[in-house]
């Protein structure tokens, strides 16, 4: 049995239930020969990987689903050994470099080269070319992703790359210069109340509208969330009807405690508290990212409209110090420590030019 | 011998594997096989022309933007020196998919540099190659090397500069140690002028029998920002695209801007509206009542749609500097913010928040 996201995903291009233009775009470039690396970005769940994969299909034929995986052991200069999962057929093949971490660039130059330098054995493959997708491309490190340059323009007779990421920004631009950029947007508000209907019709129950509004105004514009939280609701519930509430996840809830926690006391001792709930999120690997936007939104949603733009601006700052810095906490704390201080001065209606001049 | 007799069967071999070029992507198909074909960079081509006429050549530090034509102006340029035959023997390309750790490149470049073959200048093809007396030594990408490594190729380049020439090609000149660079003739290479781009796209519609209109070149132009082998890349796709439609439709500016993931007018405009910028088709509308709210909720719904942050401030910020009203206090403010953006997405920080931040920032500035 597996789950309704995989078992009543489209297939072929056609199947698609939305973005009909890109479909019929993507189907004319797999068509022809000339067909170019390609860099897919959007937000998750948007489905991204559903069309990389019916694109696939039109462009080797039915081969392409029958899937060997592997693990394969890597070098690096320094003699250790990295280990990833492969995913392939006779048609192509895909990885996760950030699976290596730093060493991602090793799986690039040495599993790409290969790729690269070995030609399509099946004489009867519909393409010269074998394709390579690069899972969370925007997580490439700076190396690996120079690595790929000049493999891309070398190999272009036997190779294709397809980079799947969420945004481009994180990409240089020497890589974005090599791929044709594919959008693929989050489905519209209808467009996630026809498929959620198709889902349903295709697992054997009827959906009430109102019960798809609700799924789709907490997910978001994630589809592959929507149909997730639908299998679950239909488990918990079998009939649909009456008051179905959806569970929010345990760490939202929990980000949502200390943002309250935040707002209720400014002292030494409740930083005390809110750093003791970080950690808790933390050690749970809640992306500090994540932890960081949740509590800072659940802020301005109660908070007076004059401080708001101050705890955004200073959560921008924090998240990316954050992710350059090693240690996560420090700038979550720092964070806290900001929101109460602006959150306190404002309340005692207190002079805060002073404060914030560099702001 | 014998080794390089079968270097050379393996060759042929694998000549006949190439692709029907009608199948090749025009970037490869249309890369420039000589100099001459170099569009713009007429500074670095005359420089350059020159030296295939005397016996000497500096060591060369080529740097500029992507697309620009730093490798196949060096790639041209070994060609024309060595012809095809001695291409192989004479010229060592090191990008950044190899391996590049100092004792590797030492590696290299020693059981490279060790036998000096004595070339026939009369090639294979009946023609004539200069074929001067030393290897050239590629290091594409170099701005991807480790410091380290580019402290120790000094002394590379010293002990075997009788018999070899460096050809160090990067984005980032800045990241090229003095020491290193000062070794070099540098060559700038600049993004291209719309005049060169156009001749060049033209040519190569022409060429594939595309009927592009000059909106649709200006389109690809703008888009591309200077980088041809974008520009290139959209074309073909864009004409993919119109001819695989019942009937054949013609290429619109529109399909281009679609391809470049440029963000429409519209939707930049209604986002400058929320904050508070003025645009044309917004002017009647009332400002939101709690702007926070709104441009928050403007901001998720841009991230939705998948724009990338990068180019939307790209976008806002031309916008923000042209805008006919705003005042010079307004604009510079505005600069700052898009400066501060750029560099925190640069280091990867979370789009949604910087998008955030530059839109709240503007509306500070601007309301
Ligand atoms: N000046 C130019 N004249 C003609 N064609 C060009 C020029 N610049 C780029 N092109 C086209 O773009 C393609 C890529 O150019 P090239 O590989 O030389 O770029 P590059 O400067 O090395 O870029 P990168 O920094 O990304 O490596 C070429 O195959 C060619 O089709
Ligand atoms: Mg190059």
């Amino acid at each position: 049995m597996s789950l309704w996201v995989d078992a009543y995903r489209p297939r072929t291009l056609n199947d698609l239930q939305y973005h009909k233009d890109l479909s019929a775009r993507l189907k004319s470039l797999a068509s022809s020969g000339d067909f170019p690396h390609m860099l897919f970005y959007g937000p998750s769940g948007a489905g991204k990987k559903t069309r990389i994969t019916a694109t696939l299909l039109e462009l080797f034929g039915n081969g392409v689903d029958k899937l060997k995986i592997d693990q394969r052991v890597f070098l690096t200069p320094s003699k250790r050994k990295v280990e990833v999962n492969i995913v392939q057929s006779n048609y192509h093949i895909e990885i996760t470099p950030s699976e290596a971490g730093n060493y991602d660039r090793v799986i690039i130059q040495e599993l790409i080269k290969e790729i690269a330098q070995t030609q399509q054995v099946d004489l009867n493959a519909k393409q010269r070319f074998k394709v390579v997708i690069i899972n969370e491309a925007d997580s490439l490190s700076r190396d690996a992703q120079a690595a790929l340059r000049r493999t891309m323009e070398k190999y272009m007779s036997n190779l294709r790359i397809i980079l799947c990421a969420n945004s481009t920004s994180r990409l240089i631009a020497p890589i974005r210069s090599r791929c044709l950029l594919i959008r693929v947007p989050a489905p519209s508000k209808s467009e996630m109340q026809d498929v959620m209907q198709y889902v349903s019709r295709r697992a054997g129950f009827d959906l009430p509208p109102d019960v798809s509004d609700k799924i789709i105004a907490d997910c978001d514009g994630n589809m592959r969330k929507c149909i997730l939280v639908l299998e679950a609701l239909k488990m918990q519930s079998p009939d649909l009807t009456g008051d179905v509430t959806i569970a929010k996840p345990d760490w939202e809830l929990y980000c949502n405690k200390v943002g309250d926690m935040i707002i209720a006391e400014q002292t030494p001792a409740r930083v005390m508290d809110v750093r003791a709930k970080l950690y808790e999120l933390l050690s749970h690997c809640i992306p500090p990212t994540v932890i960081l936007k949740t509590i800072a939104e659940r802020i301005v949603s109660r908070v007076d409209e004059a401080i708001k733009p101050q705890i955004m601006h200073w959560a921008a700052l924090y998240e990316v110090r954050m992710r350059n810095g090693t240690k996560k906490i420090f700038h979550l704390e720092a964070w806290v420590i900001k929101v109460m201080s602006i959150y306190k001065h404002h309340f005692y209606g207190m002079d805060l030019t002073e404060l914030m001049e560099d702001f | 011998m014998s080794f390089f007799d079968k270097r050379t069967s393996k060759t042929a071999s694998n000549a006949k594997h190439v692709v029907d070029p009608a199948l090749q992507p025009w970037v490869e198909k249309y890369r420039p096989q000589t100099i001459d074909d170099i569009s713009a960079q007429e500074h670095t081509v005359a420089v350059l022309q020159k030296t295939l006429t005397s016996t000497n050549l500096p060591h060369m530090l080529f740097y500029g933007p992507p697309g620009t034509g730093k490798t196949s102006t060096v790639l041209a340029l070994s060609k024309q020196l060595f012809g095809p035959d001695n291409f192989r023997n004479r010229v060592l390309e090191l990008n950044a998919s190899d391996e590049r750790g100092i004792s590797i490149v030492r590696e290299k470049v020693k059981n490279f540099a060790r036998q000096t073959p004595r070339a026939q200048a009369v090639s294979e093809d009946g023609k004539v190659y200069p074929c001067p007396p030393y290897k050239i030594i590629i290091l594409d990408e170099a701005d991807s090397m480790t410091q380290d490594a580019q402290g120790a190729l000094r002394r590379i380049m010293e002990n075997y500069a009788h018999i070899t020439r460096f050809c160090l090609v990067c984005n980032y000149v800045t990241r090229i140690i003095e020491p290193l660079a000062s070794r070099c003739s540098k060559f700038r290479f600049t993004p291209l002028d719309p005049h060169s781009a156009t001749d060049r796209l033209n040519h190569i519609a022409t060429a594939e029998r595309v009927a592009v209109t000059p909106e649709v070149i200006d389109a690809l132009i703008k888009s591309s920002g200077g980088d041809l082998r974008r520009a290139i890349t959209y074309l073909q796709s864009a004409s993919r695209l119109s001819s695989s439609t019942q009937p054949p439709t013609p290429i619109t500016a529109r399909d281009i801007q679609e391809i470049a993931g440029t963000v429409p007018d519209q939707v930049l405009h209604g986002f400058a509206h929320v904050i508070g910028v003025d645009v044309p088709g917004f002017q009647n509308e009332p400002p939101p009542k709690s702007p926070f709210d709104a441009i928050q909720k403007k901001v998720k719904e841009l991230s939705r749609e998948g724009y990338s942050a990068t180019q939307l401030l790209n976008q806002l910020h031309d916008l923000v500097v042209l805008h006919p009203t705003l005042n010079g206090k307004q604009k510079s403010q505005c600069g700052l913010v898009f400066a501060e953006a750029d560099k925190a997405l640069c280091d990867g920080a979370d789009e949604e928040l910087w998008t955030l931040e530059v839109a709240l920032q503007v509306h500070k500035a601007v309301v």
